[in-house]
């Protein structure tokens, strides 16, 4: 039941080509919804049907973002493609680019054609050269065999996409610093509402996906929603690509069924490098709240299950920890990512995760307070909910995860100054 | 700037732009300006930056960055905002070869901080800093999203995964 979606041409000897992507039926969703004129609305409902979530990060149902844009409105809308993978542990758009451009392509297209917009723009963070000539080599595949640019398959829909470069800021994973950044501005968060369905790229009515969510779509509409919903569970329809990354053997991404259990994705990875024992699981990127190894094997891999045992899917990035790992390093190290990227537009995030990394890392080097963790602890609280963006409290849950599960860890780092472990 | 959707710029456009940098650089960035709605020349702001930092060979000046402006019809300090926000940036001079490192948790622990003590010790410099011979500048980075070959670096615009102290050795070796 894995590689259905995203992944459904890795077997494929370079599957990032035209021809390749045209021999498993690659466009031919395009071409009928153009040549038929399927109703956009009927599109949307299969979307919605289907039970797609957004795939970078904060799981909002596709279909239902699509449903506010207003598509008689006058004028320009836009499509935008999330592609500024920066949330650490994550590394599977990266792989779409890679290896499934095509299917991005038509993904945006078909979004484009169901909302009414005629232009559409991927965001790929800047690093991301290697994917960046790969989408870019796509596209002019794509404008050549004529599945872009004017009168597509003669239906009078035009429809163009370009890629756009990021130059080194996480921030603007969030979609309206993205739209900002494209923009030609320093990448910071707008104030919502409006929402860029409203008030979006240029100020026009804007959807924005992840590369993950796009690249669904032609599946999703050739096989129909009911079939990527049963792929799922309840709550979380479809596959999903896990990036799982950590102190296992075969590190990768994998695109398993939404409720596979933790430990089946553990064994596809390989299980533990150097056969060590399992500490703790961060499940969805390092903005999610850590969980303790024992816990997470009782765990399966959808929404509601993570969030459950509070922590969320995230992003589907899983950083497995061994018990050879010292917590407040691993904190630390978080702690100061967050610090490094936000945006210092929000007090309580510019001047709160330095706060936090400060405080971390005098307990990592040995002169941390007793009342440390209770300054910690208000500080989150502190953080949290109110910021412009999400920033703040992806900074704040990785601590408050820690201090959930590891307290005693932290207690003992600042009781003699040095790690419980190694 | 919140969400006001105007150009930034009330700046009169500039003439002679043909004379702002070469015809190839031009070029270059016409087409990214082609992307973009007409009145939103900027949009294309940090494709010129990017580009005119390589052309000088891996690092900003004022008087590039206020080229870059008149080129985009931009206010110059709209300009600056941008070229000090954005992490690609460089404002000092750098290496030949700029080894970004990632440090972040999937790299950590798979061991990037004997990576860095490796190429610090084998380049005779720090992290931040470049080597005597103006060769190589280390730079610590945020997560590259490549996690799953940690520890990894970045030259260039290439991806170097899996690292040991090795294929360090032979990767840089085969550098220009």
């Amino acid at each position: 039941m894995a590689n259905e979606v995203c992944f459904r041409n890795m077997d494929q000897d370079r599957p990032w080509l035209l021809e390749q992507y045209r021999s498993r039926g690659g466009y031919e969703v395009l071409a009928r919804i153009l040549t038929e004129k399927t109703p956009p609305e009927s599109i949307i409902n299969e979307v919605k049907l289907s039970g797609l979530r957004g795939r970078g990060g904060a799981g909002f149902p596709t279909g239902l973002k699509w449903s506010f844009i207003s598509r008689n409105a006058p004028g320009q809308k836009y499509v935008v493609c999330n592609s500024d993978e920066g949330e650490p542990g994550t590394f599977k758009d990266r792989d779409v680019l890679r290896y499934n451009p095509h299917q991005l392509i038509e993904g945006m297209v078909i979004a484009g054609y169901a909302i009414g917009a005629t232009c559409g723009y991927n965001y790929i963070r800047g690093e991301f050269w290697e994917p960046y000539e790969r989408f870019e080599a796509a596209l002019e595949e794509a404008r050549a065999a004529g599945f872009l640019g004017r009168d597509l398959f003669g239906s009078g829909f035009d429809f163009e996409l370009h890629s756009h470069l990021g130059a080194g800021a996480y921030i603007c994973g969030e979609e309206t610093a993205l739209l900002e950044s494209i923009e030609g501005k320093k990448g910071q968060p707008r104030y919502k509402p409006p929402f860029p369905a409203h008030y979006g790229l240029y100020g026009r009515p804007t959807i924005i996906n992840n590369t993950e969510s796009l690249a669904s779509i032609p599946v999703i509409l050739e096989k129909g929603g009911e079939w990527f919903k049963q792929l799922g569970v309840e709550n979380s329809g479809g596959t999903k690509l896990f990036s799982i990354s950590g102190n296992i053997k075969n590190p990768g991404v994998f695109e398993i069924p939404l409720g596979t259990p933790f430990s089946e994705l553990l064994e596809m990875a390989g299980g533990m490098k150097n056969g060590s024992k399992i500490k703790a699981v961060i499940p969805g990127g390092s903005s999610a709240p850590i969980i303790p190894g024992e816990q997470m094997m009782k765990l399966t891999m959808d929404y509601d299950a993570i969030a459950k045992a509070g922590s969320m899917l995230g992003s589907g990035a899983v950083i497995v920890l061994d018990d050879s790992n010292c917590m407040v390093k691993v904190l630390e190290r978080m702690s100061y990512f967050y610090y490094e990227e936000s945006c210092g537009q929000c007090t309580p995030c510019r001047e709160g995760t330095g706060w936090l990394y400060r405080v971390v890392h005098r307990i990592e080097t040995g002169r941390g307070r007793p009342e440390d963790l209770a300054l910690l602890d208000d500080m989150t609280t502190k953080i949290a909910g109110r910021t412009i963006c999400a920033l703040g409290d992806a900074a704040a849950m990785p601590v408050q995860g820690m201090l959930r599960h590891f307290r005693d860890e932290f207690k003992y780092h600042i009781a003699h100054k040095r790690c419980l472990v190694g | 700037m919140g969400f006001k959707n105007v150009p930034m710029s009330t700046v009169k456009p500039s003439e002679n732009k043909e004379t702002l940098f070469s015809a190839e650089v031009r070029t270059e960035i016409d087409k990214w300006i082609a992307k973009y709605p007409p009145e939103w020349r900027q949009s294309a702001v940090m494709a010129a930056l990017m580009l005119v930092q390589q052309e000088n060979g891996g690092h900003l000046t004022t008087e590039l960055m206020d080229k870059v402006a008149a080129y985009l019809d931009m206010a110059p300090i709209a300009v600056y905002e941008v070229a000090s926000f954005y992490s690609m940036f460089e404002h000092k001079p750098v290496g030949k070869h700029k080894i970004c490192v990632c440090t972040n948790v999937s790299c950590m622990i798979n061991g990037s901080d004997r990576i860095v003590e490796y190429l610090e010790r084998k380049l005779d410099t720090k992290l931040g800093q470049s080597s005597e011979d103006g060769r190589y500048t280390l730079k610590e980075v945020e997560c590259l999203g490549a996690c799953g070959g940690a520890p990894m670096f970045q030259i260039g615009n290439r991806y170097y995964e899996n690292l040991t102290p090795e294929l360090i050795d032979s990767i840089l070796d085969g550098l220009e």
